[in-house]
C-alpha cells in the first residue's frame, strides 16, 4: 500500500543508467564489432574462424593451436575449481560452526592473502617453486633431490587454487553460517545421521554458496594470464595469454574474437549453472 | 463544535484497484475519532491522505475550510505516529522528540525546556539520552507520542499504534492515550482493526470496509443501532436473521412474530434482523418463543457461549446458565433486544455461526502477526 | 572430530601464509638469494624508497582509487534510490542486468572491452594516445559501482519506508528527510560500498593493464613490469610493507567493530 516516496525523480537513476549504457552495454557491442570487422573495419568472419581453424606445429605434431590453448585453460580451470571446493567446503564448514571469536579470527586470517595483490601471490609461488627455489632447496637439504615444477600444469594448478581458494571459502561460509542450527537439530531428530545430515540437509542448502564459489573461482582462473606467465611455460599457455599476446601484437581484432567467443561460452555455462542449481535447490525452475 | 478537517467525496485507487470509493468525512475540534475496519478496508489509506503522504485521485480535502490537496506534509498542521513508530535510529530519544523544534531552529534553551516538558507528559524523563532502538515496545511508543505533540499540531494522526504491543500494555496505552488527548485537547485520529480499542477509547467511530464509510457515529450507537450486517458483524457478536416487518413495532423471523421498537419500515419489507448473544434468554423448551438444540457450549471464563440450531440456523448465546450439548432449550427474546437493519449488500453473509470456531476466528485476525516488534 | 579440523584448518591456513612469510624473511636477505638466507639487512627496504617510479606508481593508485570511489560512491548511491522508486519491471530488469555484467565478465573481457571502445572513440577523435589517467578512471568507475549498488541497495530495503515520512511529518522538506534521516539509516551501507571500491580500485591489475596509458602508472601495473624480468628481492620488501600495511587496516576495523558492538551494549 505504501508508494516510495523520494524527493529527486528520475533524474538521480540518470548519470548511472548513462554510465552503464555507456561503460558497460557499449563496449560489449565493441568486442562484437571488432571481433567480426577487419583492420578496416569492413564485416568478416576471419577472426572467429581463425580460433576455430589456426594450426601450428608442436613437438612435430600439428594441433589446431587456439582450440588447444582454450581445452588447457578450461582443463586447468576446472582442475583448480574442483580442487578449491574440496579443499574450501569442509573448511567453510569448521569455520561456519567455530566459536564467534574464533570465526572472526579466521575470517581475518582468510582476507589478509585475499587483500593482497594477486600479483604478489603469484610471484610469491614463484620465488618458491623454481628449479633454484626454497622449496628445491629444502628438498636437497633432506636429501630427496630435486622436482622441476615451475612451467608444469601442475604449478598453474598450485597458483589458482592460491590465488582463488578464498573466493570459494567465503560465499559458502556466509550461507552456511547463516543456516538454522535447528534445521540440523530437526534433521537428527528425524533419524538422519551425520553423514546424512550432511548429504541431505548441509549440502542442498549451502548450493548456492557453492555456486558463487566456483563462478567466483572459475571465471578468474579460465581468463588469467598472470599466473600462467610466471608459473606455466609459454606465452600463448592459456586463453587469457593468448588474448593478452594479441592486445600486445595490436592484433585487436583477434583479440576481441577470442575474448569475444570465451564471453559466450562462459555466459552459457553460467546459464546452465543457474539452472542446474535452481533445479537441484528448489525442486524446479521457480526464479 | 468546530469542523477542522473535511474530506469531500475522496476517492483513491492503486494500480486500477479501488481503495477509497467516494469517501465524505467530517472531523472536528477536540474529538478522538476512530476510523476502524479490518485490513484493506482503506483506513490507513484515509489517515495517509490527511497526513499528506497520498493525493487522493478524486475529491477535496480541507483544513479549517482551506482546501490542502497539494499542501506537502512537511507544511501541514498535522503529525503522524507511525505503525512501527518510525523513531529513528540514529537519533537519541531526546533528539528524536526534540527533531520537530530542531527543523523550526527553535532556541536551544526553549528547546531544552520543551522537549522536558514533553518527556515529562509521557513519563520518560528519566531516559531522555538512551538509544531508542534499546527500549521496550511501550517506550517506544511514548517517545513517538512525544515527537508527533511537541509540535503542538491541530492533529494527531495515529496509525495503528498499539498493535505491536501486548495485550496488558495495550491497555494501558489506551486508557493514557485518552488521557493525552483529553490533557491537550488535540483531535486524535487513531486507525485499528480492533473493535474493542474502538469502542473503549473513540468519541467518534467510523467503520470501514471495502472503501467505504459503513456508519458513522458514537460507540453506543455503532453497538446498539448497527447500520447493516457488516457493521452488525464486526462490532461485537451478533445473530442476523432474514425476517419480514409486518407492521410497526412488529417483526417475523425464525418462524415467530416478535414484538419490537422499530418502526418506519413498509408493510412486509424484508430486513435484516440483529440479537446480540448476550441479550438471548434461556429458558425451559415450553416457555421459549423459539426452540433448539444446543450444538456446542465453551467455557469463556465470565460466561458460556452457547450454539444453538433452532431449524437450522445456528445461534450464538451467552449466557451464565450452563445447559449441556443435545439439551432441548427455549429462547427468549425482548422487544428492546430486537434490532431492525434495512437490507443492504452485506444481507445474508454474516451472523450465522453455524461454521463458529474460536482458533478460526483468531487465525483470521488480521494485523496480529506485527507482534514480533512486542519487545 | 574436534582434533581433525583443527589440524585441517591449520594445514589450509599454513598454506595461505606460508609463500607469504617467506617473502617477509627474504625481504630482509643480504643478499639477492631466494633459497639461501645470509644475514638480516635493510638494504632492499632502502632500494625501494629510492626506487621514485614505484613512489609515484602508490601515489598514482591512491590518487586514482580516490578518486574512483568518491565518484562510484555518489553515483551509485544515488542509482539505488532510483532503482528503489522505479516502477517499471522491464528498465528494473535491464538495470540488473547491466550492474551484474562487471561482476561476472572475467576481467579480461571487460578490460578489453572497455579498450576497444577507447581506442576506437580515440581513433575517431583523432587522438595519438586514446588511453590515460581519464580512460583508467571511467574504467575503474565502472567496475567499481557494482559493489557500492550492491551494499546500498539492500539498506535501502531494509529501511522503513515511514522514516523519511516521519521526518517530512514533523517538518522537513523532501530533501532535507533525505538527507537527516535516509543518509544517516543507510551509511553503514553506504561506507561499506566506499571501502570495496577503494580496495577494488587498489588491487586491480588486468582491467588497468588494459585501460592505462603509457603516462600513468599504478601499483599493481608496476609490480607486473617488476617482475616481468629479473627477480629483485626490492619487490620482496613492497609485499612486506604491503602485507603490514593490510594487516594494521584489518586490524582497526576490527576494533572499531568491538567499540561499535560495545556502545550498542
Amino acid at each position: 500500500m505504501t508508494k516510495k516516496q523520494t524527493p529527486f525523480g528520475g533524474a538521480v537513476l540518470a548519470p548511472y543508467s548513462l554510465w552503464a549504457l555507456l561503460f558497460i552495454l557499449v563496449p560489449l557491442v565493441f568486442v562484437a564489432y571488432y571481433a567480426f570487422t577487419d583492420n578496416a573495419f569492413a564485416f568478416t568472419f576471419d577472426n572467429v574462424a581463425r580460433f576455430f581453424t589456426a594450426k601450428s606445429v608442436v613437438d612435430g605434431v600439428e594441433q589446431r593451436t587456439y582450440l588447444v590453448i582454450f581445452w588447457r585453460s578450461l582443463k586447468l580451470a576446472v582442475i583448480s575449481t574442483v580442487i578449491c571446493l574440496l579443499l574450501g567446503y569442509p573448511l567453510a564448514y569448521i569455520m561456519a560452526r567455530a566459536s564467534e571469536k574464533r570465526q572472526k579470527l579466521m575470517m581475518t586470517l582468510i582476507m589478509i592473502p585475499m587483500w593482497m595483490n594477486f600479483l604478489i601471490r603469484t610471484y610469491a609461488w614463484m620465488t618458491i617453486l623454481q628449479d633454484t627455489g626454497i622449496l628445491n632447496s629444502f628438498l636437497t637439504t633432506l636429501g630427496l633431490g630435486r622436482v622441476h615444477i615451475i612451467g608444469t600444469e601442475g604449478a598453474v594448478v598450485i597458483g589458482m587454487v592460491y590465488d582463488y581458494l578464498p573466493y570459494m571459502v567465503l560465499p559458502i561460509y556466509s550461507i552456511m553460517a547463516k543456516m538454522d542450527v535447528k534445521l540440523l537439530e530437526a534433521a537428527r531428530d528425524l533419524g538422519c545421521n551425520s553423514v546424512s545430515v550432511l548429504r541431505r540437509v548441509i549440502w542442498p542448502l549451502s548450493l548456492p554458496g557453492v555456486l558463487s564459489g566456483i563462478t567466483m573461482v572459475l571465471i578468474p582462473s579460465v581468463s588469467t594470464f598472470y599466473i600462467s606467465q610466471k608459473l606455466g611455460n609459454g606465452k600463448f599457455f592459456l586463453i587469457g595469454d593468448a588474448i593478452e599476446g594479441q592486445y600486445v601484437a595490436n592484433n585487436l581484432h583477434f583479440a576481441a574474437a577470442m575474448a569475444f567467443i570465451l564471453m559466450v561460452i562462459l555466459l552459457a555455462a553460467m546459464a546452465g549453472m543457474k539452472k542446474f542449481t535452481n533445479h537441484r535447490v528448489y525442486g524446479g525452475d521457480t526464479l | 463544535m468546530k469542523k477542522i478537517i473535511e474530506l469531500k467525496n475522496i476517492s483513491k485507487a492503486y494500480d486500477g484497484e479501488t481503495v477509497l470509493d467516494h469517501i465524505d468525512l467530517d472531523i472536528y475540534d477536540n474529538e478522538f475519532l476512530t476510523l476502524l475496519g479490518p485490513s484493506g478496508c482503506g483506513k490507513t489509506t484515509t489517515l495517509r491522505i490527511i497526513g499528506g503522504f497520498e493525493h487522493p485521485d478524486e475529491g477535496d480535502v480541507t483544513f479549517l475550510g482551506e482546501r490542502i490537496n497539494d499542501v506537502p506534509p512537511h507544511k501541514r498542521n498535522v503529525n503522524t505516529v507511525f505503525q512501527k513508530y518510525a523513531l529513528f535510529p540514529h537519533l537519541n530519544v531526546f533528539e528524536n522528540v526534540a527533531f520537530p523544534l530542531r527543523e523550526r531552529k527553535v532556541p536551544k534553551a526553549e528547546i531544552e525546556q520543551k522537549v522536558q516538558e514533553m518527556l515529562e507528559l509521557v513519563q520518560l524523563s528519566h531516559l531522555a539520552k538512551r538509544r531508542v532502538t534499546g527500549l521496550s515496545g511501550g517506550q517506544q511508543q511514548r517517545v513517538a507520542i512525544a515527537r508527533a505533540l511537541i509540535g503542538r499540531p491541530k492533529v494527531l494522526l495515529l496509525d495503528e499504534p498499539l498493535g505491536a504491543l501486548d495485550l496488558k500494555l495495550r491497555k494501558d496505552m489506551q486508557q493514557e492515550l485518552k488521557k493525552i488527548q483529553k490533557a491537550t485537547g488535540i483531535t486524535f485520529i487513531f486507525v485499528t482493526h480492533d473493535q474493542e480499542e474502538a469502542l473503549t477509547m473513540s468519541d467518534t467511530i467510523v467503520v470501514m470496509s471495502e472503501g467505504k464509510i459503513q456508519q458513522i457515529g458514537t460507540p453506543v450507537d455503532i453497538y446498539n443501532e448497527p447500520q447493516n450486517a457488516f457493521v452488525a458483524d464486526f462490532i461485537g457478536e451478533s445473530n442476523i436473521l432474514d425476517g419480514v416487518m409486518l407492521e410497526d413495532l412488529k417483526v417475523r423471523f425464525s418462524g415467530h412474530t416478535f414484538r419490537c421498537v422499530d418502526k418506519g419500515f413498509q408493510p412486509k419489507e424484508p430486513v435484516d434482523v440483529v440479537v446480540r448473544p448476550e441479550d438471548v434468554d434461556i429458558v425451559s423448551e415450553e416457555k421459549g418463543m423459539l426452540r433448539g438444540v444446543v450444538t456446542s457450549v465453551t467455557f469463556m471464563g465470565v460466561h458460556y457461549e452457547v450454539i444453538v440450531d433452532i431449524g437450522g440456523f445456528k445461534w450464538m448465546i451467552q449466557t451464565t446458565d450452563f445447559v449441556d450439548v443435545d439439551e432441548h432449550i427455549g429462547l427468549s427474546i425482548d422487544p428492546d433486544a430486537i434490532h431492525i437493519m434495512k437490507k443492504s449488500e452485506y444481507s445474508g453473509l454474516y451472523g450465522d455461526y453455524s461454521s463458529f470456531s474460536n482458533e478460526l476466528d483468531e487465525l483470521s485476525e488480521p494485523g496480529e502477526d506485527e507482534s514480533e516488534d512486542a519487545e | 572430530m574436534k582434533v581433525t579440523s583443527k589440524i585441517y584448518t591449520a594445514i589450509i591456513f599454513i598454506f595461505l601464509f606460508a609463500p607469504i612469510a617467506i617473502l617477509l624473511v627474504f625481504s630482509f636477505n643480504e643478499a639477492k638469494s631466494l633459497s639461501v638466507f645470509s644475514g638480516f639487512s635493510l638494504k632492499w627496504y632502502r632500494e625501494l624508497l629510492r626506487d621514485e617510479a614505484t613512489l609515484q606508481s602508490v601515489r598514482n593508485t591512491l590518487l586514482l582509487a580516490v578518486s574512483a570511489m568518491a565518484i562510484s560512491t555518489v553515483m551509485g548511491t544515488a542509482a539505488s534510490v532510483g532503482i528503489m522508486k522505479l516502477r517499471s519491471k522491464w528498465l528494473r530488469a535491464t538495470l540488473n542486468v547491466a550492474t551484474d555484467i562487471p561482476m561476472t565478465n572475467p576481467d579480461i573481457i571487460t578490460g578489453i572491452s572497455l579498450m576497444l571502445m577507447f581506442v576506437f572513440v580515440g581513433r575517431l577523435l583523432g587522438l595519438a594516445n586514446s588511453l590515460s589517467f581519464w580512460t583508467m578512471l571511467i574504467a575503474h568507475v565502472t567496475f567499481c559501482l557494482p559493489y557500492v549498488i550492491l551494499q546500498v541497495l539492500p539498506r535501502l530495503r531494509q529501511m522503513d519506508p515511514s522514516l523519511p515520512e516521519a521526518a517530512m511529518d514533523l517538518g522537513c522538506t523532501p530533501m532535507r528527510a533525505f538527507f537527516k534521516v535516509t543518509i544517516p539509516e543507510i551509511m553503514p551501507g553506504i561506507l561499506t560500498g566506499a571501502i570495496m571500491a577503494f580496495t577494488m580500485s587498489l588491487d586491480d591489475f588486468v582491467i588497468s593493464y588494459f585501460t592505462s596509458g603509457a603516462g600513468f602508472q599504478t601499483l599493481p601495473i608496476r609490480i607486473y613490469n617488476m617482475t616481468k624480468k629479473t627477480v629483485t628481492p626490492k619487490m620482496y620488501a613492497l609485499a612486506t610493507i604491503i602485507f603490514f600495511v593490510i594487516l594494521a587496516l584489518l586490524l582497526i576495523s576490527n576494533l572499531t567493530d568491538k567499540k561499535e558492538e560495545k556502545q550498542k551494549q
